[in-house]
């Protein structure tokens, strides 16, 4: 089908093919023949999601869900964490339309309307936005269908009013900052606006949790009997989604017409200001500006100090990083907090903080090595110094460990205070979670710009996966080792098996 | 022990990527002088730089700077030359002061001496007004300026230069063709790739041209002008050269470079 030139079906249609692509490189890592192998994975990883929520959830549905004050609760503060996911990926997604440059220059130099491009990339938002919502939501809410009826499936459609709010939403928030603090400090907050969103409601009810109740689940809230009790009236508009998701037609049909309209207003309003704030946005990368400096007074320093040096500052000029360095601080704020709340209880109760610290760890050790070790912007200037390759890599690696140990080592070190031998655990486990990251990033290393790092995974997905995986037999060897179980061991081979898939899957070899 | 007098001595160098991109090379360029390697597009100029910069390896043949064998003694070649491509090797959240001192660092020279030839450098190629921002913004011509300035910062013997002048504009071209004159007055071997045949013309004492992976012709200007039989310009000369090896070349040789 073609559309007419310039227009927002056109426009549309142009968007999708580029997403499309952009997608299958992504997941193929730019090579066709995998896409047998990636469906039949993702079959795979559906079908396992599915008995997993069917494992979950089934035997709550089978037992007869009743709309009533506290099933409406649990809906709606488990959506509202979805929501939150969702709002934080469209706050992302936003800016990206006004700071991204890819394309901009050309169709702002063109004589195409500012306001259609606007109106297009915005629908895209919601429509990825919906995606992810989808991705996430899909297992429980085919399971509920499945075992509590097909007016379940509804959810999908207030998945879909949702996500049109989360999007509207977020073009209000990123014109708000274009008009409070300046094209250039915009994208900074609010990429800390998305970290703070996306972590935020996760961690707030388990922090409310730990403080009220003494542990990290972060359902006690929601099924608190005097919770539910003080919570809005069974005919408040605060329920509205949740009785959507239920069943209930009216409230459907209310927040898929507030969505719409919300989205559609949004996108009226801002349009006009779309292409004068992208603009802006594009001026800020020609601003120079000189910071407050002294005399200038260089440093003695060894080859590998100078890299070390060089790396550290980059980090922490780097305001995408540290937005999701930030988010990662804030995934260990819980169990700071349960530590420093259980201070003097039994050891035992410790046991639960420790995965959450080895994955955290394994997670951030394998951002900060990408950055660090493929993400070299002057590749070619480190390669022709006179520094030995492994001189190099060792000189990121103590960056980046030195890093990790600054940020987990004042958890670690309260742990002590309750108990020697888990705080050692966790210890050990940080380092062979991160350790384990580091290597896996070592082995998959490929020369890259660091504003690539969004799209690290393009390198490989092997990489990735096998990232995530290793963290969390890592994190399930920690938590039974500290529980003193030879079971310990089942996750351990997991995961060096892991490793040893990865680095045989590794382009080893191939590079100088 | 005296002076080596090649600065580079490439012999029987080949490489190949899908198909040969370098052909049993044999190139030699004298210490102290300026060196000009022109090509067409694909010929195999920048697959040649890179492996004398260590960046590629050669899969044959050896090459030597200022008598060090490249392959045997890396770090040992690497300290003594400085690598330039056009796109400008340089951190965007570096102020170029931040840069030069990182360079400095890598190439072990002393902070007190590098504190001194970076201020020497940015003042050379005027970006003192810019020492103390980030280059994130900066234009083309100002980043290659910092990378030229990060070039020379540990003083090296020879320069390799990939399309130094791509993207610059007339006066930053400029500042950056008599930073070279002045290296190569004070005893620095340069070699240079460019697309600019006047540049070439106007500042190489020898030019090579490449075609397939071949050095197909070598010498000054005019013994290149002797060998066409026709006093022409260096375009004409280039032209005529690679047309004529066109003709006799297998056509399927280099594309991959």
């Amino acid at each position: 089908m073609s559309f007419a030139p310039a227009t927002m079906p056109w426009f549309a249609a142009h968007e999708w093919r580029l997403i499309w692509r952009d997608g299958v490189a992504m997941m193929t890592g730019g090579y066709p023949a995998r896409r047998i192998a990636l469906t039949v994975m993702l079959a795979v990883i559906t079908v396992v999601l599915h008995l997993l929520a069917n494992a979950i959830v089934g035997p709550w549905a089978d037992a007869g869900i009743v709309a009533d004050k506290s099933t409406l609760v649990l809906i709606t503060g488990t959506g509202f964490l979805f929501w939150t996911v969702m709002l934080s990926q469209a706050l992302e997604s936003v800016t990206r339309a006004y700071y991204g440059r890819a394309d901009l220059d050309l169709l702002f130099s063109s004589p195409a309307s500012s306001r259609a491009v606007f109106a297009v990339r915005t629908g895209i938002t919601a429509i990825t936005t919906l995606l992810l919502a989808c991705l996430l939501a899909s297992p429980i809410v085919d399971v509920l269908a499945f075992h509590a009826g097909p007016q379940w499936l509804m959810a999908y459609l207030a998945l879909a009013a949702l996500s049109a709010i989360a999007t509207a939403l977020s073009v209000l928030i990123t014109v708000a900052l274009f008009r409070i603090a300046g094209p250039k400090r915009t994208r900074l907050i609010a990429q800390i606006i998305a970290a703070i969103v996306g972590a935020g409601f996760v961690i707030g009810i388990q922090a409310v949790a730990i403080l009220h109740f003494g542990n990290m689940s972060r359902f006690a809230l929601l099924q608190d009997p005097a919770f539910v009790d003080a919570a809005p009236a069974l005919d408040s508009l605060v329920w509205a989604p949740a009785k959507a998701a239920l069943g209930d037609w009216l409230a459907l049909a209310g927040i898929v017409v507030v969505g719409a309209a919300a989205l559609v207003g949004t996108i009226a309003f801002a349009s006009s200001s779309f292409g004068r704030h992208a603009i802006a946005a594009a001026g800020v990368a020609q601003q120079h500006v000189a910071h407050a400096y002294g005399p200038v007074s260089f440093k003695s320093r060894s080859q590998k100090q100078q890299l070390r040096v060089k790396e550290w500052k980059l980090l922490a000029r780097d305001p995408w990083l540290l937005s999701q360095t930030l988010m990662q601080v804030f995934y260990l704020v819980p169990p700071a907090l349960y530590l420093w709340i259980s201070y003097g209880k039994t050891a035992g109760t410790f046991v639960v903080v420790i995965p959450v610290l080895v994955m955290a760890a394994g997670q951030l050790s394998g951002g900060l090595s990408w950055l660090a070790i493929s993400g070299e912007d002057a590749h070619d200037l480190v390669v022709t110094a006179p520094v030995s390759p492994f001189a190099v890599l060792t000189a990121k690696i103590e960056a980046v460990g030195v890093v990790l140990a600054v940020l987990f080592a004042p958890v670690v070190v309260l742990m002590l205070f309750a108990s020697v031998s888990l705080a050692l655990i966790t210890a050990v486990f940080i380092a062979i979670s991160s350790g384990s990251a580091t290597a896996i990033q070592l082995w998959f290393r490929v020369p890259m710009r660091r504003a690539m790092f969004r799209r690290r995974q393009v390198a490989s997905r092997v990489s990735t996966i096998a990232e995530a995986l290793s963290s969390v037999f890592w994190a399930g060897t920690a938590v039974l080792t500290g529980g003193q179980q030879w079971l310990a061991l089942l996750p351990a081979v997991l995961a060096v098996i892991t490793l040893s898939v990865a680095w045989s899957l590794s382009p080893k070899g191939k590079r100088v | 022990m005296s002076e080596p007098a090649f600065a580079l001595d490439i012999a029987g160098l080949n490489k190949s990527f899908d198909r040969p991109v370098v052909k049993d090379l044999h190139l030699r360029v004298k210490a102290g002088e300026f060196y000009a390697l022109l090509g067409p597009n694909g010929a195999g100029k920048t697959t040649i730089l890179r492996m004398v910069a260590g960046l590629l390896q050669p899969e044959a043949g050896s090459i030597s700077v200022f008598g060090i064998d490249t392959r045997r003694e890396p770090l040992k070649a690497k300290s003594i030359i400085a690598w330039v491509s056009d796109e400008p090797m340089v951190y965007d959240r570096l102020t170029p002061y931040e840069y030069l001192e990182f360079v400095a660092g890598l190439w072990n020279i002393d902070a007190r001496t590098a504190q001194a030839r970076s201020t020497e450098l940015i003042g050379w190629l005027g970006l003192a007004p810019h020492a103390h921002e980030r280059c994130g913004g900066f234009s083309k011509g100002m980043l290659q300026k910092v990378a030229l300035a990060g070039a020379l910062v540990h003083d090296p013997k020879l320069i390799i230069l990939d399309e130094p002048l791509t993207g610059l504009d007339a006066g930053s071209a400029r500042q950056v063709k008599q930073v070279l004159l002045d290296k190569v007055k004070a005893g620095v071997t340069v070699i240079m790739t460019t697309h600019i045949l006047e540049v070439a013309e106007r500042m190489a004492e020898r030019i090579g041209v490449i075609n397939h992976g071949r050095l197909v012709a070598e010498g000054t200007l005019a013994e290149l002008r002797a060998m066409i039989g026709r006093e022409t310009t260096l375009e004409e000369i280039f032209l005529d050269l690679v047309a004529q090896k066109e003709m006799d070349t297998d056509p399927a040789v280099d594309a991959a470079a």
